[in-house]
């Protein structure tokens, strides 16, 4: 069924056309997986890397007043990147995150104008879920490629926030003084409560991915949809509730970024799929699925951040933070195949 | 799916053939029901102008798409194409003091150039085709910006602009730019060896491999085509608005371009390039969208029927994967 059409929509993973005894091409064996997951290694190793040299050009480099913008800075990208990944490392991939993310924005604005801080938090997670319900069926039922049914809820989605919004010209914005604004405002231990609702968001799913059965089937169907199937794992089940996941979690950053800039915006988070694949991938998640981490996820995460943080510092424009993003990307990708070549030999 | 939930009992072999014809055909049905529909429906819809308008505004994306239809039918994708868009456009008004043919060449050849860097990164270092051309639609987009420093320069050379605004027995330059551009992509898949390769390889590149296909200068080939294609789009383009604007040009076109090659019947898996249907899908799309601003809905409810649309296509599409 839905095996043929290669789970991602993309079919060819490397050059897997090259036979094993010419080129070493990875057995999926346990040794190689193992560390195929610990790639994400390389993301920790740039980030360190990027801070010390950081640190030795300019002391305020790793001074907490610093990493609090930068850290606040990538929150929302963050937390977008944890349904990212689990949903890639089924094979899958879900494009729609930045339209629900302003969605989720609008939402929770609407909402909390009308019934409050907490029914908006209840509301955006529900309207953003039920978006993802919708993706998650089409996908894990009807078998469709999850590439082109997120494609169309990317377009759909941000058309129907154009919708709500009258393509901006109805402002949805709440008092810098409420509660509500509170959420993206508010510190803790002079931190944004951003950063401690993504931090809460990152523990909490690493343990359901490493420690539940829940988890467990993710991997598995990553691995091969068809032996999960046969083993009588829930793979729909599984493959819709991750599309939700995904989803609910653009809506709750975009509910916080709309909530530290006290008004949601139609246009907010156009391209934010693609910043949180990139940094999925840098944080060794392998897009083919089956392998990867929420740990490497967040040194992807912190490392995107610490480009931006490290070419402000070299008072470039901000425009080089995409073209050494990019670079980093491809460097990444190619340290990972050229070390997963070197293991089976 | 069983057979029962049909109206009509057919025979799955029957229903199977009906759904590889819909698979086939159902972007030039959903054209011509859209036309008639408009003729009944639309007033001064159908008039020679404004048909002639719609094509011309559906130019770019065929041209993009036609080159992501090739890289599709190696079951890959090209993200970079709207990237290289802006880059090639931010090139040509650099070199515009050069002559026309010399600055539109070195256009193009900076698509062949990001063409060659995600061939060799698909083909060579085997890296997936999302990630190796997601890393150019990020930088891409932003060498143009900094090519640019920020000004807006227009383009004064008369041959350049007759590509956007001139007209030759009153077809406009854009549509010859793109039939050009349709009719290599057509010769390359129907004439050449290296168009039935592409295919082997997107069928089974291991099995193309076995059997000598040359795999990799076939990839390689495959993105620089793409490149190449998406950066005559960026020239279409900066001619036809005569200035280059590296945030704008090309913006979401590997979006609406994967959208016209799914809608016209590639499959994503590879193993087949429908041009025609990828023509047709491009022009579509336009008519869908202008169709429904002509009756006053907004560009937002335009955008949620293109995405009711693309649903629809690869539903329909399944019939692949179940033969």
């Amino acid at each position: 069924m839905s095996a043929e059409i290669s789970t991602t929509g993309l079919g060819s993973e490397g050059p897997d056309y090259v036979p094993a005894n010419e080129s070493a091409h990875v057995g999926f064996g346990s040794h190689a997986l193992a560390l195929l997951r610990k790639s994400g290694v390389a993301a920790f190793v740039a980030l360190a890397l990027i801070v010390v040299i950081g640190s030795i050009l300019w002391p305020t480099f790793h001074s907490l007043d610093n990493m609090r913008n930068v850290v606040l800075g990538i929150t929302y990208i963050g937390i977008v990147a944890i349904g990212m990944t689990m949903v890639i490392i089924t094979g899958g991939i879900d494009l729609s995150v930045g339209s629900v993310f302003a969605l989720g924005g609008v939402v929770a604005v609407w909402t909390n104008n009308q019934a409050g801080p907490v029914a908006a938090v209840f509301a955006t997670i529900l309207v953003c879920g039920a978006v993802g319900l919708i993706n998650g069926t089409l996908i894990g039922i009807a078998g469709l490629a999850p590439f082109i049914v997120t494609l169309a809820s990317l377009f759909g989605i941000r058309g129907l926030v154009y919708q709500l919004t009258g393509a901006g010209a109805t402002t949805y914005s709440v008092s810098s003084d409420s509660a509500f604004a509170w959420l993206g405002n508010g510190t803790f231990l002079t931190f944004g409560i951003p950063i401690f609702i993504a931090i809460l968001l990152y523990v909490t799913f690493h343990l359901v991915l490493e420690r539940t059965s829940f988890g467990l089937t993710t991997f598995a169907i990553g691995g091969s949809e068809d032996a999960a199937t046969l083993m009588g794992l829930k793979v729909r089940r599984t493959k819709i509730l991750l599309y939700v996941i995904s989803a609910a979690l653009a809506g709750i950053a975009g509910m916080l970024q709309a909530s530290q800039l006290v008004s949601a915006s139609p246009i907010i988070a156009t391209g934010y799929e693609l910043q949180a694949i990139a940094a999925v991938v840098i944080g060794g998640t392998l897009l083919t699925g089956g392998a990867g981490s929420l740990v490497g996820t967040a040194a992807g995460v912190l490392l995107l951040g610490a480009i931006n943080a490290f070419i402000r510092y070299l008072q470039l424009d901000s425009t080089w933070n995409n073209v050494v993003s990019g670079a980093f990307l491809v460097t990444v990708v190619v340290v990972q195949r050229v070390l997963s070549y070197r293991r089976s030999d | 799916m069983s057979s029962a939930t049909l109206p009509v009992r057919i025979s799955s072999i029957d229903r199977r053939v009906a759904l590889r014809w819909a698979r086939d055909n159902g972007v030039y049905v959903a054209l011509a029901v859209l036309l008639i529909y408009n003729i009944f429906f639309t007033p001064r819809f159908m008039t020679l102008e404004n048909l002639n308008v719609q094509l011309v505004l559906a130019t770019r994306v065929i041209v993009v798409a036609l080159g992501m239809a090739m890289v599709i039918g190696t079951a890959g994708i090209d993200l970079s194409v709207g990237a290289v868009m802006a880059l090639s456009g931010a090139l040509l008004v650099q070199f515009s003091g050069l002559p026309a043919v010399l600055a539109i060449v070195l256009a193009l050849l900076i698509g062949g150039l990001v063409g060659v860097l995600n061939g060799f990164l698909v083909g060579v270092v085997g890296i997936q085709p999302i990630v190796a051309t997601l890393a150019f639609l990020f930088a891409g987009r932003s060498l143009a910006q900094l090519l640019l420093v920020g000004r807006n320069p227009s383009i004064q050379d008369q041959t350049i602009l007759s590509i956007g605004s001139g007209k030759i027995f009153g077809i406009s330059g854009l549509v010859i730019a793109a039939a050009v551009a349709v009719s290599l992509v057509a010769l390359i898949m129907r004439r050449t060896t290296f168009g039935r390769q592409l295919l082997a390889v997107g069928d089974n590149a291991r099995a193309s491999f076995l059997s000598g296909v040359p795999v990799r200068r076939t990839l390689i080939g495959v993105y620089v085509l793409s490149g190449v294609l998406a950066a005559w789009a960026g020239v279409m383009d900066t001619a036809s608005i005569t200035s280059a604007n590296a945030l704008s040009s090309g913006l979401n076109y590997e979006l609406f371009a994967i959208t016209a090659v799914v809608v016209g019947g590639t499959p994503l898996s590879g193993g087949r390039v429908r041009v025609v249907g990828t023509v047709a899908a491009a022009i579509l799309m336009q008519l869908l969208s202008s169709t429904l601003i002509f009756h006053s809905a907004t560009d937002a409810i335009s955008q949620m029927v293109t995405a009711v649309v693309i649903v629809v296509a690869v539903y329909i599409q399944r019939v692949r994967s179940q033969a």
